[in-house]
């Protein structure tokens, strides 16, 4: 069973140090406010996973609560670089970053494997590419019954999954909709999860379409009303697209970022500190 | 002036005094090389521009598929990203992502696979993740591959856009995200890429196809005003040009009206 509970005190029972998170949410529902919570909390030594960084591992990367990423696209949609993710990269500030990277078929399928308790997943894919070298999490397999040669991907089992839904019931059971992404998988494939929610109602009504996770599949969930935002809850909440494009020269700079998160992140309303 | 007869002759052949930029020019012959019916992945910024354009002129029955798992999406204006909101709302079928490239994507179901790249070489091969240095110490980080190597594989034939410059179209990628002809003939069906690869590679200079014989892309069609010595001198490698290329029709005023009617609507991808 779900426990209901604030959202410092999920992301404190949830997340230690040198854990593997993955915050998933794939352009919709992204949990922001989880994300901030757990810089706020100072966690470090991270393994990060998700299939897009976005703005929410690029502010996770600058504020140094990173050791490695694991990742298939890293830009600012529509906008271009995300300059934190690219200064650690490239320049190994504000410390250096492991990359784990794959495509977008091969992190889903990752995901897949992560869920379905099985330890890799088949798919086509990355023949050719320069992605095969770079991650042992890539191998080539012959497929038994026809020697068909296909490629494997390591399995993704994080400790801990951070996903934002719409809603949840007062017993804990969620309820997402809209672009749902690999959120189901991502929480079925960790060992531990926190969910924030823009409501929490007495019951669920059924919705065609929606992804329900059981209570008994969640950990911990907490009412983080516009939790998503800049991303957007369908229904509830619009993406920020201008915060999108403000994001490009606030994070192209160190200073320009660091004050950034002092303001809006380290002194938010409710820290815990 | 020569007008292609594989396009409707609607398009003026009038060539004013431009009244277009090369980006406008660059995104109506990509939303051009979409026909209407069509099943088409959509990469986010020109592709989506392009894609979108074709669906609100000549092709609007053109499917419009996002990795986001949004088919049939109809957006009345452009997106900034593969997950906007207007995708979802005014798709046929919001599907979760391990589902669009496990289910639609990977058995070819889809018709055309539409890209950007940071880099293309001559064999159509894309780079979208590191420029310069080697892969753990990149000069330029890029974004990386996202939905990139699969469309490629496994869409039945894929279609590029990109800014033509030495910098973008180069004699070898730095870092292949995504194959095209890897090195050439052959290469496609000896890894087991199912789809028929890039068909087109759209610039704001013209149009390049691939050689039947050698892979290798070369210029097919020019856009009106542009001169062979410009694609020469903005191509990365010793590009050939076809004895007579085609001069493709500017774009139509309904082109430029809808084109412009996107952006005074929104984020402006082109």
């Amino acid at each position: 069973m779900a426990q209901i509970v604030s959202l410092a005190e999920a992301v404190r029972c949830a997340v230690r140090d040198g854990d593997t998170v993955a915050m998933e949410g794939f352009t919709h529902l992204i949990p922001f406010a989880a994300g901030h919570e757990v810089i706020r909390q100072g966690r470090r030594e991270l393994t990060l996973v998700r299939m897009t960084p976005d703005l929410i591992y690029d502010q996770l990367i600058g504020a140094g609560c990173a050791r490695k990423l694991v990742f298939s696209w890293g830009g600012n949609p529509g906008v271009g670089s995300l300059h934190r993710f690219r200064d650690a990269v490239e320049h190994g500030w504000p410390r250096p970053l492991e990359i784990e990277e794959h495509s977008h078929a091969g992190m889903a399928n990752r995901y897949v494997a992560g869920a379905s308790g099985l330890p890799f997943a088949v798919l086509r894919g990355y023949a050719g590419t320069g992605l095969v070298g770079q991650t042992s999490t890539i191998s080539q397999i012959t497929c038994p019954f026809t020697g068909e040669q296909l490629t494997a991907v390591a399995a993704v089992n994080p400790d801990v999954a951070i996903i934002h839904a719409q809603r949840a019931d007062r017993n804990g059971n969620v309820q997402l909709w809209g672009i749902t992404g690999v959120q189901k998988e991502a929480v079925l494939s960790a060992k531990r999860s926190v969910v924030t929610v823009e409501e929490i109602v007495g019951s669920l009504d059924a919705r065609p379409g929606a992804v329900v996770l059981p209570s008994w599949t969640v950990s911990y969930v907490a009412h983080a009303p516009n939790g998503a935002h800049p991303s957007y809850a369908q229904d509830y909440t619009v993406r920020d697209n201008d915060y999108y494009v403000a994001w490009d020269a606030i994070a192209r700079d160190r200073e320009r970022f660091g004050e950034w998160l002092a303001e809006n992140v380290l002194a938010a309303a409710g820290s815990p500190a | 002036m020569t007008v292609d007869p594989q396009y409707n002759t609607e398009y003026t052949t009038e060539n004013t005094s431009p009244g277009y930029t090369a980006d406008e020019m660059m995104t109506v012959a990509a939303a051009r090389a979409l026909a209407d019916g069509m099943t088409c992945f959509v990469g986010i910024g020109l592709p989506s521009a392009a894609a979108n354009l074709a669906r609100a002129t000549h092709a609007p029955r053109l499917v419009l598929i996002y990795e986001s798992g949004t088919i049939g999406a109809k957006p009345d204006r452009l997106p900034l990203s593969i997950g906007d909101g207007i995708l979802a709302q005014t798709a046929d079928a919001v599907i979760s992502v391990p589902e669009i490239f496990n289910y639609w994507l990977q058995p070819g179901r889809i018709d055309v696979g539409f890209l950007g790249a940071a880099q293309i070489d001559k064999f159509g091969n894309i780079n979208t993740t590191i420029v310069g240095g080697d892969y753990a110490h990149p000069k330029v980080r890029l974004p990386g591959a996202g939905g990139a190597p699969e469309i490629a594989a496994s869409c039945a034939h894929v279609i590029v856009i990109v800014r033509h410059s030495r910098r973008t179209l180069v004699d070898r990628v730095d870092f292949i995200t995504s194959v095209g002809y890897g090195q050439g003939p052959g290469d496609r069906e000896r890894l087991g890429l199912r789809g028929r690869g890039p068909q087109q590679l759209i610039t704001d200079l013209g149009v390049l196809t691939p050689d039947p014989r050698t892979s290798e892309f070369t210029v097919s069609a020019i856009f009106p005003g542009i001169s062979e010595d410009t694609i020469r001198e903005r191509t990365g490698w010793d590009v050939r040009i076809a004895a007579t290329p085609r001069v493709l029709p500017p774009p139509s005023d309904a082109e430029l009206k809808a084109l412009r009617g996107f952006r005074g609507a929104g984020p402006c991808q082109a």
